[in-house]
C-alpha cells in the first residue's frame, strides 16, 4: 500500500539496462502513453541536446547508469532564459554530484513530465522545490543502499560528488556501483533538501553548458533541423489577417527550378483560421522565388483595420467606466475632496516580438502509421501536442514534439499556429515540411502585443500625500483574441497586471477595466505582458504627482511603501547605487520607476543627458530582488536584456495598421536597438534567502516609465505616449 | 543550375544551385552548415555574417557567384579549436542569451579584431551596429571585445617569450 502512495509522487522506474535508476515525477493524470520510436532523425543536436537518453524507459528526469555516467533531463524549453541549466542544476545540487559530470539532454514534449512550458517568468519559481525534490529523493535511496550494504545506518552516511561516503571508516561506493540495488528502494516521498548555507552550485554564477555551443555555432535551433527526404515551404500570407483566396495563378511560381508545388494552406491561431498560398520547392530559396512569382486575388472585408481608427476607438471607449477590478476605500468620494487633483492619460502600441529566429518547424506527419512527428522551436511542447492532436485527429500519445533551442521567444512561441500551419502542409503533401517564415512573416502577421490606452487620476491632500487614485486600463484582450473570452463582468486573465492592487499604501485605490475588440487582431503574450503598458502609466503617473506634491520621487516612493519590508530596502539600494542625491552634470536628468511583477521587485535610475541636438540615454542602474538568486550572472543577463526590450519598445517603433495591412515589415523600418545605442547599465541583485521569483521579465515594465521621468527632470517635458523619437523630445 | 564550387573554412565543396542564390542558403542548405544564421534576409540583422577574404560580409545578401574563388569562413571555421580569443572572451563574460544571433555577432567581433588589435568603444560601435541581438547582449558584448583584445595581446606576448 505503500509504494502506492509513493507512486503518486514519484515514480521511480528501471531503464532498459535493468540497473538505471531513473527518478521523474508521476503525475496522477498522466497515463503511461504508448510512445512511438523516433524514427529517422538525422543528428538532431550535435552535441548534449537529444532526447532519449540511452536505455530510458519512463518517466525519467535522473538516469543513473552501473559506469556512474549520470543524465539529467532539461524539460522546459530554451529561449536564452537559462532553463537547459538551471533545471538540472536544482537536481545536481540535491543529488550531490559534479555538474561537469552530468550529461543534460534536452526532453521532447510529455505529460510526465508535468508542466512543461515556459512563460511568466516561473520555471525556477515554480520548480525551486520539485527539482530539488527530484534529486533529494535519489540522494537518500544511494544513501539507503549503500548503509543496507555496510549494515550501518543512514546516518553514518554522507555523499560527495556522486559517492556515498561511511563516515565511521570513510569507505566509499558510487553512485554507479549503488544504483541497481537503489532502484529497488522505496522512493521517499518528502526527501531533506539542503539548508541554504549548504549549497554548492546555487547562489553562484556558475558557467551555462549552452554558452560553448553557441559560440561555435553547434547549437541547433528549429532553422537547423532536417529530416532525409523534407521539402521547404515559404508561405505567402493574407494581406490583411482575414482575407481569403480567390484565385491563384502559380504558372510563373512553377516555372521556378525546384518549385514542386503551390496549394492553398491554412493556419490555426486559436479561434481564428488565417488563409494562405503555400510554394513547396527543393530548397528554401527557390520556394522564396516561388511565392513572389504567385499571382493571388485575395477576397478582403470591407472594414479595414486603421492605426487612426482603433486608437480613436480606443480613446472614445476609455470615456466609459468599464467594470471595476478591485477596490480599496472610497476613491470617488475622495478624489473629490483631494487638495490636488490630477487626471492623465497614457497610450502605448501594439508590437511584435521579433525574436532573432523567424517562426519555423520542421512537420513529418505519417499519416499511415499514423504518428506526427514535429521539431519545434516551442515554449510550449504540450500545447503544441494537445492542438496537433485536436486538428489531425490523432492521438496525444503518437505526436511526437521534438524541442530544440529556441532563438528567443518572449511569448510568441507559447501559440502553436506555425506548428499546425506545419501540420496542415505535411498532411496535404505527404511529406516531411521545413516551414520557414520571412522575416516579413514574422513582424506582420505573428500575434502582437496590444495597443492600450492607460487613463489616471489621483489627489493629493494637504500634506502632498496620495489620498486616492484610480487607475483605468483600456485596453484589448489577449484572452479574447485566443479563445473568446470576455464575459464583460471581470477582467480578463492578465489585463490588470501588476497594477490592479495597489503597489504603494494608497488609503483609497481603484482599478478598472475597459474592454476593446480589435478582432481580427491576433494577440499573445509579449515579454512582462500588460505590465509592460501598464507600468509605463503608472509609474509615470506616480512621478506627475510626486512633481504636484513637491516632493523627491524617491521619496515620495519609500514614504508610500508601508509595511513592505523588502521593497523599501530594495529602494534604499537603488538610492545609494544610483548616487540618487549627488548632483549630475549640466545638460543630465534622472528618473526613477519601480514595479512589483512576476513576484519579483524591480526598480531602475535612468540618467539622460542634453548636451548636443539628441537625448542620449547615459546610464541605467537597476535593483532587483528575486529572493535567492540560483544563478546570479543569468539573473544580470536577463535583466540587461529586459532593459534593451523595453528601450526598444520605447524609443523605436511601433506596429501600426493601414488598409488593413501591418505597415512594419522588417528590421529597417521596425528597428531594434543597437550596440550604439546601449546605456551603460550596473545591476544589483538583493541579497537574501527568500525563495526565488520571476527574473525574465520583471525589470521590463519599470525601464519606460524611468526613462520618461528622467526626461522630465531634464527638459521638463512629460512623455504620455510611447514610442517616442530621442531626436524629437 | 550550375556547378559552383566554394572554398568554407578551407575546405573545398562543389554544389549544384541557381546562380541567384544567397551565399547564406548555399552554406545552409545544400553545404550543411547550420551554424550560420538567417535573422532578416535584407542584410539589416547581421545574423548571417562570414567573411569573404577576411572581410565580413551579410551572406543573406550575396549571391553565391560572388563567392566563387574566394576564402569563405563562417563561424564554424572561425578556430580550430573553439579558442579564438573571442569565443573565449564570450565564454568567459557568458556572452549568449537565445545565441542565435551570435554566430554573426563573433563574426564580426573576429573582423574588427583582426583590423584593430586594441579597438575603442566606438571602434566596437562602428564595426558592431550592423548586428542586431533582441535578447539584449550588447553591454557583454562590448567587454568582451575588449577582453578578447587583452587575451589576444597576452598570447602575443606569451608566443614572443
Ligand atoms: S539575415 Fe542577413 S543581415 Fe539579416
Ligand atoms: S542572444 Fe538572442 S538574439 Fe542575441
Amino acid at each position: 500500500m505503500q509504494s502506492a502512495i509513493n507512486r503518486r509522487k514519484f515514480l521511480r522506474t528501471a531503464g532498459v539496462s535493468a540497473s538505471a535508476l531513473a527518478i521523474g515525477f508521476y503525475f496522477p493524470s498522466c497515463k503511461e502513453p504508448e510512445k512511438p520510436e523516433p524514427a529517422g532523425i538525422i543528428e538532431l543536436f550535435k552535441l548534449n541536446v537529444d532526447d532519449n537518453p540511452v536505455g530510458m524507459a519512463l518517466n525519467p528526469f535522473v538516469t543513473i547508469e552501473p559506469s556512474g555516467a549520470i543524465t539529467v533531463m532539461a524539460h522546459k524549453p530554451d529561449m536564452g532564459q537559462g532553463t537547459f541549466q538551471s533545471m538540472p542544476l536544482l537536481i545536481a545540487e540535491e543529488l550531490d554530484v559534479d555538474l561537469e559530470q552530468v550529461t543534460i539532454k534536452q526532453a521532447f514534449g510529455d505529460e510526465k513530465y508535468g508542466r512543461q512550458g515556459v512563460g511568466g517568468s516561473a520555471s525556477v519559481r515554480t520548480m525551486w522545490e520539485p527539482m530539488r525534490k527530484v534529486g533529494a529523493a535519489a540522494r537518500e535511496m544511494l544513501i539507503k543502499a549503500a548503509a543496507d550494504r555496510w549494515e550501518v545506518e543512514t546516518k553514518d552516511c554522507s555523499t560527495n560528488n556522486g559517492k556515498v561516503i561511511n563516515t565511521t571508516n570513510q569507505e566509499s561506493l558510487t553512485y554507479g556501483e549503488l544504483v541497481e540495488a537503489a532502484s529497488k528502494l522505496e522512493v521517499p516521498e518528502e526527501p531533506t533538501l539542503k539548508s541554504p548555507a549548504d549549497f554548492k552550485y546555487i547562489g553562484k554564477s556558475v558557467p551555462r553548458p549552452d554558452v560553448e555551443l553557441k559560440v561555435r555555432g553547434a547549437a541547433n535551433f528549429g532553422m537547423d533541423m532536417k529530416k532525409e527526404g523534407m521539402v521547404y515551404a515559404s508561405v505567402e500570407r493574407a494581406p490583411s489577417f482575414s482575407a481569403k483566396v480567390k484565385n491563384i495563378d502559380d504558372s510563373e511560381a512553377l516555372k521556378i527550378k525546384g518549385v514542386e508545388k503551390v496549394l492553398k494552406t491554412e493556419r490555426t491561431l486559436m479561434k481564428s483560421v488565417l488563409e494562405g498560398v503555400a510554394v513547396i520547392a527543393d530548397n528554401y530559396w527557390a520556394a522564396l522565388k516561388g511565392r513572389k512569382a504567385l499571382k493571388i486575388e485575395w477576397e478582403e472585408d470591407e472594414k479595414l483595420l486603421d492605426s487612426e481608427k482603433i486608437f480613436e476607438d480606443i480613446r472614445e471607449k476609455s470615456k466609459t467606466d468599464g467594470i471595476e477590478n478591485h477596490s480599496v476605500g472610497a476613491f470617488e468620494k475622495k478624489f473629490k475632496t483631494g487638495d490636488i487633483q490630477l487626471t492623465q492619460e497614457y497610450e502605448t502600441p501594439f508590437l511584435a516580438h521579433s525574436a532573432m529566429e523567424p517562426q519555423n518547424v520542421l512537420v513529418d506527419f505519417r499519416e499511415e502509421e499514423g504518428i506526427c512527428e514535429i521539431w519545434a522551436p516551442t515554449q510550449f511542447p504540450q500545447w503544441a501536442q494537445g492542438e496537433v492532436s485536436k486538428y489531425l485527429g490523432i492521438d496525444k500519445s503518437k505526436i511526437i514534439v521534438h524541442v530544440s533551442f529556441l532563438g528567443g521567444g518572449f511569448g510568441r512561441r507559447s501559440i502553436p499556429d506555425v506548428i499546425l500551419e506545419g501540420c496542415h502542409l505535411s498532411k496535404a503533401i505527404k511529406k516531411p515540411v521545413k516551414l520557414v517564415w520571412s522575416r516579413e512573416d514574422d513582424t506582420m502577421q505573428s500575434p502582437m502585443r496590444p495597443g492600450s490606452l492607460n487613463t489616471l487620476k489621483g489627489a493629493l491632500d494637504k500634506d502632498g500625500k496620495i489620498m486616492a487614485l484610480q487607475h483605468k486600463v483600456t485596453a484589448p484582450a489577449i484572452a479574447y483574441s485566443l479563445w473568446g473570452n470576455y464575459d464583460g463582468e471581470k477582467a480578463p486573465g492578465g489585463v490588470m497586471e501588476p497594477i490592479g492592487e495597489p503597489f504603494y499604501t494608497i488609503p483609497n485605490y481603484q482599478s478598472r477595466y475597459v474592454f476593446v475588440d480589435v478582432d481580427p487582431i491576433p494577440l499573445v503574450w509579449w515579454r512582462s505582458v500588460y505590465s509592460s503598458t501598464n507600468v509605463f502609466a503608472h509609474e509615470s503617473f506616480i512621478d506627475e504627482l510626486a512633481i504636484a506634491a513637491k516632493k523627491d520621487p524617491l521619496t515620495f516612493r519609500i514614504d508610500m511603501i508601508g509595511e513592505k519590508e523588502r521593497d523599501k530596502k530594495l529602494l534604499e539600494k537603488l538610492k545609494s547605487a544610483s548616487e540618487w542625491e549627488k548632483p549630475l552634470p549640466e545638460g543630465w536628468g534622472r528618473g526613477l520607476a519601480v514595479s512589483h511583477s512576476f513576484s519579483t521587485t524591480a526598480a531602475h535610475v535612468v540618467e539622460v543627458s542634453k548636451t548636443g541636438a539628441a537625448l542620449k540615454i547615459e546610464r541605467v542602474v537597476t535593483v532587483i530582488d528575486c529572493g535567492i538568486a540560483v544563478n546570479p550572472d543569468n539573473v544580470k543577463a536577463q535583466t540587461e536584456g529586459n532593459i534593451v526590450m523595453a528601450l526598444t519598445a520605447a524609443i523605436k517603433d511601433p506596429i501600426t495598421f493601414k488598409d488593413g495591412r501591418v505597415v512594419e515589415s522588417n528590421f529597417h523600418n521596425y528597428r531594434m536597438l543597437r550596440i550604439n545605442e546601449m546605456p551603460k547599465v550596473e545591476i544589483h541583485i538583493m541579497q537574501n534567502e527568500e525563495a526565488p521569483t520571476g527574473v525574465g521579465e520583471p525589470a521590463l515594465p519599470p525601464l519606460a516609465p524611468a526613462l520618461c521621468n528622467a526626461i522630465f527632470n531634464l527638459t521638463g517635458k512629460r512623455i504620455r505616449k510611447l514610442p517616442f523619437d530621442l531626436g524629437e523630445v | 543550375m550550375a556547378a559552383i564550387k566554394l572554398s568554407i573554412n578551407g575546405k573545398s565543396y562543389e554544389i549544384d544551385v541557381e546562380e541567384d542564390m544567397p551565399l547564406l542558403w548555399a552554406i545552409r542548405d545544400y553545404v550543411g552548415m547550420t551554424g550560420t544564421k538567417f535573422g532578416c534576409g535584407i542584410a539589416q540583422c547581421g545574423a548571417c555574417t562570414v567573411h569573404l577574404n577576411g572581410t565580413p560580409i551579410r551572406s543573406c545578401s550575396t549571391p553565391v557567384t560572388v563567392a566563387v574563388g574566394k576564402k569563405i569562413t563562417t563561424i564554424e571555421g572561425v578556430s580550430e579549436a573553439n579558442n579564438h580569443p573571442i569565443q573565449q572572451a564570450w565564454v568567459e563574460l557568458q556572452v549568449p542569451q537565445c545565441g542565435y544571433c551570435q554566430s554573426g555577432q563573433i563574426m564580426s567581433a573576429v573582423a574588427l579584431l583582426e583590423e584593430t588589435a586594441q579597438p575603442t568603444d566606438e571602434d566596437i560601435d562602428a564595426a558592431m551596429q550592423g548586428n542586431i541581438c533582441r535578447c539584449g547582449t550588447y553591454d557583454r558584448i562590448r567587454k568582451a571585445i575588449h577582453r578578447a583584445a587583452e587575451i589576444k595581446s597576452d598570447n602575443k606576448t606569451l608566443s614572443k617569450k
